[in-house]
């Protein structure tokens, strides 16, 4: 029927939210020849689109879903498709009213309206609401709905009408080319069109299609039940869509939501069902559409009867019937982001997927503008596809987390709490020895680190009175005293850390040095031995990586990075070497032990045997040396802020070493060391910045407080930038703030997680000249300055140590004072030379 | 008065059928499953008769313990007791045997006993009329109308066969079958599906008697789609002129 | 043996459907190597016995029993009848057929009426019946069958093992083709029954309906509206068209279930079945019950905004446009033609 372009500049598969949206930036970006395929009819061609309930929320604790949210209401309210309603979360439980309180303290950070109300305003507005079933609720007047079909329709014309697109629908994609890992054309049902972009926004299909070009995506639909209940009599009166507020009774783990004349009422607290793409019907074989499957009553009806708890009258009426029930599919990743950019497996293939309505257009906006070589204006990093790890782009994967996160969807989720499927998958050689010492492990890209070790428990008493505990459950929830007590032991003797889960890069070849020089802002043309700290910025300046690079030798470095920012540094190395570089991933060769404090340098003596070399001494050098008869990497560096040695061993003699420096270390003080020490205690005692934490796309190198005296010669990505932001007066600056009082109103000591808005002293939102606000970006104890610390950048004038502020945790607001924009500990670092 | 509806589960069709590897089922992977609209039907205007005389629905279905969930669905539009004549999962009982499964059923204590005209599956055609022999009742099929006397001694049951309306006066006990169009079913309320799931679906053996001559399926297949490509006749109000040129040849043009 | 034909006559004569399954039990006899088929036609008063006996005779009837006596529409009453002719014509059912078919047929259309008499006749012989077959043919000691299921969406491939064997033939999958050449006249055997009371109790009382209006069943035009028609109000020009080209209205289930139209006007499996020259589809998607409806017809003509539609691809032609611009102008060139 429609003719099919032969060649195209990019073929977005999937006209749903995300392609449309897609289409839409990239013609807005300039991109001309663009072609939209879908195997479905249109303006609904059968996507998870087609069935939305379309409302937003606009809180979100993950500033990445916040901003998606934002830019996406933006865009439907551009397009004209937003109606605000408003809405409600409601509480059952004294827990869930102490989330409504944490809920509404993050609006606060993100300058969303939102206020707690009790059981009786919630019903004013909600006059069909039972207020005896509720303790409390939340409410949100920016809440609203959109006309998602509607919004795409407008971007997809919008896109034709500049004559950049050209629509093809009911064509399906059969097959992905590619040639040396390359996208170079896809065929359809319809015939083949050329190109060398080609942009998954498949949803549910996605990581089917994917398949095609030999990529997987850790993807997989799952099932949200949703029924509409009608006629309502008190709808009958009203116009329009939606007049009464859409109401979310969290605990019950259900949303009720007026659409016309009806209510519907969707659920995420049914078991976990999970659907295999391959059994997604055709668009021809399905009886309403392929993810809207059919109702499985016995699975819903438990969440009947809490709907008629919550209004017995508007849903007891037996006029009003289920006149609609499905289950709906969505899609689900591992970590619940949406999976955008290009796939590290093959150039030119892209994907916008698992994006729901609330972000589609955002999502189709930042994937549009990494196309086009832009920095994308929503930081998209905790997104970006490459994030997984081979061993986490698996079909179990997927659906073993998505079964584990579907009925966290509604939940109280700490923000330390832990995933328990699938593990342990990845551990290094040392996870039986520290698994023997009762390491307690967290996850991070699949591994297991240990957070802290049940044999330390015998320190909690040594170091009584200052351990910092916490009394209130939910500040000690994912935490224990026991590392403050490995951080006092550190700081009084030694600690040996497994570092084993550490991405390590080797980057060799003659075009290694200059391929590296372009991405660091630090210089790497240092001698043989040398270990450089640098950060990587993208073209505006700002922070993509924060990494270590040793040079090994005149044309071969290795880089060293942190487990959850491997996968993304690896590609962003990658994708820039030049041909005469190549770039290999041995994480799984080497593992990595820290050896700090005081006395390491008495237990690597003590460990010492004859014939055994020097370690290097001075601090930022690095080199082979022999210890114990084996071979070591050692590196002078500390992220603890002690004395000591990053040890880099391969992996077969790593439990050699471990069993060396723990026996001769014993009568040291050495004690093993977790993460919880390595990551937090110590890292904010003296200052140093994380990245996703302190560092990200969102902020620059003056703000972090991480210039550099002098600046290279060399031309490196985000040099004007950083060289600009030199000159100028930052917005904001990083601060590390103490907390003077953590009694609340009943008199408990809270103490904050991170996340938490930072205010003035009558209580105001600190916001940047940027509109960025001051929120804490890491909170830990600070066992040797007693005190509990917290990081933000905060707006320049305020950033002078002694300004005292407020920081509001749970709804109640604590006094805090900014105490330094380096280190609280040691600042001059005398502990380490 | 107490009324028996019959009812089948069948797969919910909406798309392309696709037939199970032994070509002897449809693939249901995707589909679900429901009764027939004319099932629906009788029981929408059993609830109707029984809310406005009084009296009771019972709807009985033959069927492996899956049907359970037809029965349910029946139960929350407002039928009052439910019997699942057990079936082993996955034998299609031809109508002979289902006529006299149900008869068994039906036989006792009910005054009306209303079906589907024909089951949307297999469309025999002839349940509702063997039913109502085995019971020695009159019956009328393809009904759009049914109008019970006041006193509830007998119904006229009418249809529209050709252009004329056939109105069937029949004494009470006897057997309907319906035909979607007859009303407009309710959904089930809330209520009424809360009610559903507490109640309890009787179970009944399946007594056939030895060996039914029936006929018997080989098995099944999807007719060809007629393989053709649609002339696009154009874009708009501009495909009006070639819309004409082919209303002519057709011959249909005024 | 014999092959019965329960024939049903409208006031044009012998409806067509009943000349479908004249085809088919034509066929039957003439593998059973019957002299022809045994039509069997229900008057009050035969008129005209010889004019049935030859328009029977053109499509293979070698006799015809014209049946008076029993007034009006009597399913069961009907069904004795044919009982008795059935046991009339010889010997236990099965015992001296020929070897491939192992007993005498009885065919009728797959109409209502077909049906219903058919499975009386059913439940009064205790034989099975096979409905909406749209082949048969006989194997050793049985006959196979092709029926529809899912109102032909599905086929079934069956075998029918009884003494006689009772079918009704799908009025939408077999042609009425009559026979080459000039047929003999059929033998006419005008019949007097006489029914119990007990069979009588169900009888139809006649009257004309009340809806009123075209048949869709009958219909040579049929205007479709469907999803995209958005409104009760939305049939407007659908309904001018009609008028126009001298049709009716039909509509997609979707439309009776948001009560835009009644029922009676729903073409599909559980609607009416059309066999319309022309079919005009507008703003119907095409669900897979509603070609169960439409497919008989001649041609196919699709109107919808997206060209991927079910309906779209599977007419003869297609216009890509709304229906709300494309029929205006439609009906405004029809006027000024005229």
């Amino acid at each position: 029927m429609s003719e099919i372009p032969t060649r195209a500049s990019a073929v977005v598969i999937g006209a749903g939210i995300v392609g449309n949206s897609l289409v839409h930036h990239l013609a807005l970006l300039g991109w001309r020849d663009i072609v939209l395929v879908d195997k479905g009819p249109l303006p609904n061609p059968g996507g998870s689109t087609g069935h939305a309930s379309n409302f937003i929320f606009p809180i979100e604790y993950s500033r990445l879903m916040y901003d998606l949210t934002r830019d996406s209401t933006e865009q439907y309210k551009a397009l004209g498709v937003f109606t605000e309603s408003g809405g409600f979360e409601v509480a059952r439980t004294e827990a869930r009213m102490q989330e409504l309180r944490r809920r509404v303290t993050k609006c606060k950070a993100w300058g969303i309206p939102a206020e707690l109300v009790t059981p009786e305003e919630v019903r004013k507005r909600v006059p069909y609401l039972e207020p005896s079933v509720i303790l409390g609720g939340a409410y949100y007047p920016t809440v609203g709905v959109v006309d998602s079909l509607r919004a795409g329709t407008l971007m997809r014309e919008r896109a034709q009408a500049s004559g950049a697109l050209t629509v093809v629908s009911g064509a399906e994609v059969l097959d992905i080319a590619t040639e040396a890992e390359r996208v170079t054309g896809i065929v359809t049902t319809k015939g083949e069109i050329a190109t060398g972009n080609v942009v998954i926004c498949c949803g549910v299909w996605s990581s089917k299609v994917a398949a095609l070009a030999g990529a997987r995506l850790a993807l997989t639909p799952v099932v949200h039940q949703m029924i509409s209940v009608g006629p309502i009599g008190l709808f009958a009166g009203t116009t329009g869509e939606i007049s009464y507020p859409i109401v979310r009774d969290v605990d019950e783990g259900m949303y009720e939501r007026q659409h016309g004349g009806d209510m519907e009422v969707g659920s995420y607290m049914h078991r976990p069902i999970i659907v295999p793409p391959e059994t997604i019907p055709a668009n021809e074989e399905a009886v309403l559409s392929p993810t809207e499957l059919p109702f499985t009553a016995d699975d819903f009806d438990p969440q009947l009867a809490a709907s008629l708890d919550l209004m017995p009258e508007l849903l007891g009426d037996e006029k009003a019937g289920i006149r609609y029930a499905i289950n709906g599919l969505i899609s689900m990743t591992p970590d619940g982001y949406p999976l955008l950019g290009e796939t590290p497996e093959v150039k030119g293939l892209w994907t916008a997927s698992a994006s729901w309505i609330k972000e589609g257009p955002g999502c189709g906006r930042a994937v549009a503008e990494l196309m086009s070589g832009k920095v994308p204006s929503v930081d998209v990093h905790e997104a970006d596809v490459a994030r997984f790890y081979p061993s986490s782009r698996t079909t179990g994967f997927a659906r073993a987390r998505a079964a584990e996160a579907f009925n966290k969807m509604y939940g109280i989720v700490h923000p330390a709490e832990q995933y328990e499927s699938l593990r342990p998958l990845r551990t290094g050689p040392l996870y039986g020895r520290t698994r023997d010492l009762g390491a307690v492990c967290y996850e991070t890209a699949r591994w297991e680190r240990p957070h802290w070790y049940a044999t330390n428990e015998r320190l909690l008493e040594k170091y009584a009175g200052r351990l910092m505990d916490r009394p209130a459950e939910w500040d000690s929830r994912w935490w224990s005293p026991v590392i403050n007590a490995e951080h006092l032991a550190l700081r009084d003797g030694a600690g040996l850390v497994d570092l084993s889960a550490f991405t390590i890069l080797d980057v060799t070849g003659p075009g290694a040095l200059a391929g590296l020089q372009r991405l660091a802002v630090a210089q790497l043309d240092v001698p043989v031995g040398r270990s450089v700290y640098t950060p990587f910025l993208n073209e505006a300046g700002r922070f993509v990586a924060d990494l270590t690079i040793m040079r090994l030798g005149a044309g071969s470095f290795r880089v060293v990075t942190g487990a959850a920012d491997g996968g993304r540094d690896a590609k962003w190395i990658s994708d820039r070497l030049p041909d005469n570089a190549r770039l290999a991933d041995v994480s799984s060769a080497w593992a990595t032990i820290g050896l700090w404090g005081p006395r390491s340098a008495d237990i690597l003596d003590a460990v010492n045997r004859d014939g055994d070399s020097r370690p290097p001494d001075t601090f930022g050098m690095t080199g082979l040396f022999e210890l114990g008869g084996a071979v070591v990497l050692g590196s002078r560096i500390s992220y603890v802020g002690e004395y000591g040695w990053e040890l880099h061993v391969p992996a077969e003699q790593a439990g050699y070493l471990w069993d060396l420096l723990l026996d001769a270390g014993g009568p040291h003080g050495l004690v093993p060391v977790g993460i919880g020490v390595y990551g937090t205690t110590a890292r904010l005692e003296k200052g140093y910045r994380a990245f996703g934490a302190e560092l990200t796309p969102e902020y620059d190198p003056v703000e972090a407080g991480m210039t550099r005296p002098r600046v290279k010669a060399e031309a490196f990505i985000g040099k004007e930038a950083y060289l600009a932001a030199r000159t100028a007066p930052p917005a904001a600056l990083l601060c590390t703030l103490t907390v003077d009082s953590h009694a609340c109103a009943d008199g408990t000591p809270r103490y904050m997680l991170g996340g938490e808005p930072v205010l003035t002293l009558d209580g105001a939102r600190l916001v940047d000249a940027y509109g960025r606000p001051s929120c804490v970006t890491s909170a830990g104890s600070g066992p040797s300055v007693s005190r509990h610390l917290l990081m933000a950048y905060l707006p320049a004038g305020l950033a002078e140590p002694g300004t005292p502020l407020l920081v509001e945790y749970l709804g109640e607001q604590y006094p805090v004072t900014v105490a330094s924009r380096g280190a609280v500990f040691d600042p001059s670092g005398s502990r380490m030379r | 008065m107490d009324i028996l509806v019959c009812v089948k589960r069948v797969p919910t069709v909406g798309g392309v059928i696709t037939l199970t590897a032994d070509q002897r089922a449809i693939d249901t992977r995707a589909s679900g499953f429901t009764i027939s609209p004319h099932e629906e039907c009788a029981v929408e205007e059993a609830v109707r008769l029984a809310e406005r005389f009084g009296g009771s629905v019972t709807v009985v279905t033959l069927g492996s313990t899956a049907a359970e969930e037809q029965l349910r669905a029946c139960l929350a539009l407002g039928a009052s007791a439910a019997v699942l004549i057990e079936t082993a999962d996955g034998v299609e009982t031809g109508p002979i045997a289902t006529a006299a499964a149900l008869a068994s059923v039906a036989a006792i204590g009910f005054d009306l006993v209303l079906l589907g005209n024909e089951a949307s599956d297999t469309g025999d055609y002839q349940v509702g009329i063997r039913l109502a022999h085995l019971l020695g009742r009159p019956v009328a099929t393809g009904i759009k109308s049914i109008s019970v006397a006041g006193d509830e001694s007998s119904l006229a049951a009418s249809r529209v066969y050709r252009g004329t309306l056939e109105t069937y006066p029949l004494p009470l006990p006897c057997v309907v079958t319906v035909k979607e169009g007859i009303n407009l079913p309710r959904y089930p309320s809330l209520p009424g599906r809360l009610r559903a799931k507490r109640a309890s679906v009787r179970r009944v053996p399946l007594d056939v008697p030895a060996a039914v001559r029936d006929v018997v399926m080989t098995r099944l297949r999807v007719p060809d789609a007629p393989a053709k490509q649609a002339t696009v006749l154009g874009h708009g109000p501009d495909a009006v002129p070639a819309l004409v040129a082919v209303l002519g040849e057709i011959g249909v043009l005024p | 043996m014999t092959v019965f034909c329960l024939v049903e006559l409208d006031s044009g004569g012998v409806a067509e459907a009943s000349l479908r399954a004249m085809t088919l039990a034509r066929g039957l006899a003439a593998d059973a190597g019957a002299a022809g088929v045994t039509a069997v036609a229900f008057a009050a008063a035969p008129p005209g016995a010889a004019g049935l006996g030859a328009e029977l005779a053109a499509y293979g009837a070698a006799e015809v029993y014209a049946v008076s006596g029993i007034d009006g529409y009597a399913p069961q009453a009907w069904a004795r009848v044919l009982a008795g002719l059935l046991a009339a014509a010889g010997g236990a059912p099965g015992a001296g057929a020929s070897p491939e078919i192992s007993g005498h047929a009885v065919v009728a259309a797959g109409t209502e009426r077909g049906n219903e008499v058919l499975a009386h006749l059913g439940a009064v012989t205790g034989l099975p019946m096979a409905a909406n077959c749209v082949a048969a043919a006989p194997v050793p000691g049985a006959l196979a069958l092709v029926r529809q299921r899912w109102a032909g969406l599905l086929l079934e491939e069956a075998v029918l093992d009884a003494p006689a064997a009772l079918l009704t033939v799908a009025a939408d999958a077999v042609s009425p083709v009559p026979v080459s050449g000039r047929p003999a006249a059929a033998v006419v055997h005008e019949l007097t029954a006489t029914a119990a009371d007990a069979d009588l109790v169900i009888r139809a009382a006649e009257s004309p309906d009340a809806g009123g209006g075209a048949s869709l069943a009958t219909a040579r035009v049929v205007v479709g509206g469907g999803r995209g028609v958005g409104s009760a109000d939305g049939f407007a020009p659908l309904e001018e068209l009609a008028a126009l080209l001298g049709g009716v209205v039909g509509v997609s289930r979707v439309v009776t279930s948001e009560g835009w139209r009644p029922h009676t006007m729903q073409v599909g499996q559980t609607g009416t079945k059309i066999t319309p020259d022309l079919y005009l589809a507008c703003g119907i998607s095409g669900a897979i019950q509603h070609f169960a409806g439409c497919s008989g017809a001649k041609h196919i003509i699709a109107i919808n905004t997206d060209p991927s539609a079910p309906m779209m691809t599977r007419a003869d032609y297609a216009v890509v446009g709304d229906l709300h611009e494309v029929l205006p102008a439609l009906i405004q060139t029809l006027k000024a033609r005229s």
